[in-house]
């Protein structure tokens, strides 16, 4: 009896753990999937019916959202891979070259609110014209994707034993090749840890393409956030919008929980 | 989906490492490092020198430039507007890190124990630390609003009058609160239970013998245990709480007048919408001195956490 009971209500925290999320989740679809009409209904209808798919199709017709997608496929995919670029090496530097300064200057880096950067880099593009362009939100990305990338290959590097890169140096490796042939391939689940957490935190950053995104470039977020403002609001397409703009971020969670799970307890720290 | 994906070992990738290299390796590896260092110098390091100098300087865009000094810092100090946005972060951020906190370790608890499907419930409660904060604050936004919004007709459900959530000054701190609760409680869960993997189970199980119930458990053992881990996770979140800014832009912009513009919020009006750079600028170094003291705290509460666990 007792058991049961405990076990009942162990089921009823984990509902109410789970619940919030499922909701609100829950929600975003229920609002993207009815029309106009039930959408804005008191009391509020919960089940479409029957589901429209006509938010979706508006979204892309009436918006430029494939102009905006390609955008942040283009900043997030450039910045994630300029990151991993400069990133990898950087961390593998530190963590064998003892560069503990350069560390905490990274961590800094990572605590540093987002805005802060944005007053120089913005009157730094406005001087060189790039405000406006893809290039100056790629290059204001690497602000988010270089530090945690860096910071998290650290981790992975110091936990490749040394051993391993100084028998290939016996072997007559150069320190090249060693990080190339041993340390690198040894470090790739660091890698995909930092490349998933890098793209993500990219991916939903909104501050930059406010400030920085010209009304071509902008990226997913700061475009459905105007589509508000715009044309007044509409909420099946909000949502459908916003529902586009945070699945692609959703389904890399679901795939990749584990690693997530792993770089976050890890590093710690979001981005913002 | 075991417990054994959540490295119990949360000090490891702090800079102290454990390498064997010898020092006179040190110089080789700087090159590794070059390219890495000349993009920080230019995104990162040059945006902070530079906002240093600025934040000395009295210029509005399309102005001329004039030396002031720390006149900013002196000019802030009597700004009603300033100061008030420095209570709103300070009320703000003190609910957006306790809550969580309780929360996210309750949810830690549940989430060590085995159960069916513990996998799939810790992907799903995870979700929304990752989705576009834009995105689900327009979803809120939606939610909250005052007629048509379902969060009043659910509180009409069970009798409760309808709240003005973010259209009320009173209420649209706490309001804004939860949705940073909303995003925020898995990471301090996730954190936690990083904590919970690396415990031991003798003192359980003498415990057990003592005939101690859970909550004495919990208490004298376990919370002395992972305390180190919820301090990290409190560091965090106070920086993170800090930096808050998407949800609150999103849905509020700061109102109703300036009743949820916090530090962030205000300077990012300084900046964009009046094109002070010199005073806004005087607001980042103050900002980034605050942070900065959280980040020392960060890494003495990192090797804390590393001296225990």
């Amino acid at each position: 009896m007792n058991r049961t009971l405990k076990k009942v209500g162990f089921w009823a925290s984990v509902f109410v753990l789970v619940s919030p999320a499922v909701l609100v989740f829950l929600w975003m679809i229920s609002l993207s999937l009815k029309n106009e009409l039930d959408n804005t209904a008191f009391p509020p209808v919960f089940i479409p019916n029957p589901p429209t798919l006509k938010n979706y199709v508006d979204v892309f017709a009436q918006n430029n959202f494939g102009l905006y997608l390609w955008n942040s496929i283009l900043v997030t995919g450039g910045a994630v891979l300029l990151g991993l670029l400069v990133g990898v090496p950087a961390g593998y530097g530190i963590a064998r070259g003892k560069a503990h300064k350069f560390a905490v200057l990274i961590l800094v880096a990572r605590m540093t609110p987002a805005l802060s950067y944005l007053i120089p880099l913005f009157l730094l593009f406005q001087i060189t014209g790039l405000v406006g362009s893809i290039t100056a939100l790629v290059i204001t990305h690497l602000v988010i994707t270089i530090p945690i990338i860096v910071w998290i290959m650290i981790g992975y590097f110091e936990n490749v034993p040394m051993e391993l890169e100084d028998a290939s140096r016996i072997d007559g490796a150069t320190t090249w090749q060693a990080f190339r042939h041993v340390a690198l391939p040894l470090a790739k689940p660091g890698i995909v840890v930092g490349g998933i957490l890098a793209f993500i935190f990219s991916w939903n950053n909104f501050i930059f393409s406010v400030v920085l995104g010209g009304k071509a470039s902008r990226t997913l977020p700061s475009a459905v956030y105007n589509s508000l403002t715009f044309e007044q609001i509409s909420w099946g397409p909000l949502a459908a919008a916003a529902l586009l703009v945070t699945l692609p971020v959703l389904l890399v969670t679901v795939v990749a929980q584990r690693q997530i799970v792993a770089g976050l307890s890890a590093g710690g720290l979001k981005d913002g | 989906m075991t417990s054994t994906s959540l490295p119990a070992d949360l000090a490891s990738p702090a800079p102290a490492g454990a390498a064997s290299a010898s020092a006179d390796f040190t110089p080789r590896y700087w090159l590794f490092s070059l390219p890495a260092v000349l993009v920080i110098g230019a995104v990162i390091v040059f945006p902070w020198l530079f906002t240093l100098y600025m934040s000395g300087q009295d210029w509005k865009i399309g102005g001329g430039v004039e030396f002031v000094g720390l006149g900013n810092f002196a000019e802030l100090m009597k700004d009603q507007r300033f100061i008030e946005s420095m209570g709103h972060t300070a009320y703000f951020t003190v609910l957006a890190v306790v809550l969580p906190i309780v929360f996210g370790t309750a949810a830690a608890l549940v989430f060590h124990r085995e159960f069916p499907f513990r996998g799939l419930l810790r992907t799903i409660f995870v979700m929304p630390m990752m989705a576009t904060p834009v995105a689900v604050a327009l979803v809120w936004t939606m939610m909250f609003h005052p007629q048509l919004g379902v969060l009043n007709y659910l509180l009409s459900l069970v009798g409760i009058g309808p709240s003005g959530w973010v259209y009320e000054p009173s209420t649209v701190i706490p309001t804004l609160v939860l949705v940073e609760v909303w995003h925020w409680t898995p990471l301090v869960m996730l954190i936690v239970l990083g904590g919970l993997a690396g415990l031991p189970r003798e003192p359980y199980e003498s415990a057990l013998i003592d005939g101690a119930n859970d909550w004495h458990m919990f208490r004298h053992i376990t919370l002395p245990l992972v305390w180190p881990f919820i301090m990290v996770a409190i560091v965090i979140r106070t920086i993170d709480a800090l930096k808050a800014f998407d949800t609150i832009f999103v849905i509020t912009q700061g109102g109703p007048g300036t009743a949820s513009e916090t530090l962030n919020i205000f300077l990012y009006l300084q900046a964009f919408q009046f094109y002070k750079i010199g005073y806004a600028s005087a607001v980042v170094v103050i900002f980034f001195v605050i942070i900065i003291m959280l980040s020392l705290l960060l890494l003495y509460a990192r090797q804390k956490s590393k001296w225990n666990a």
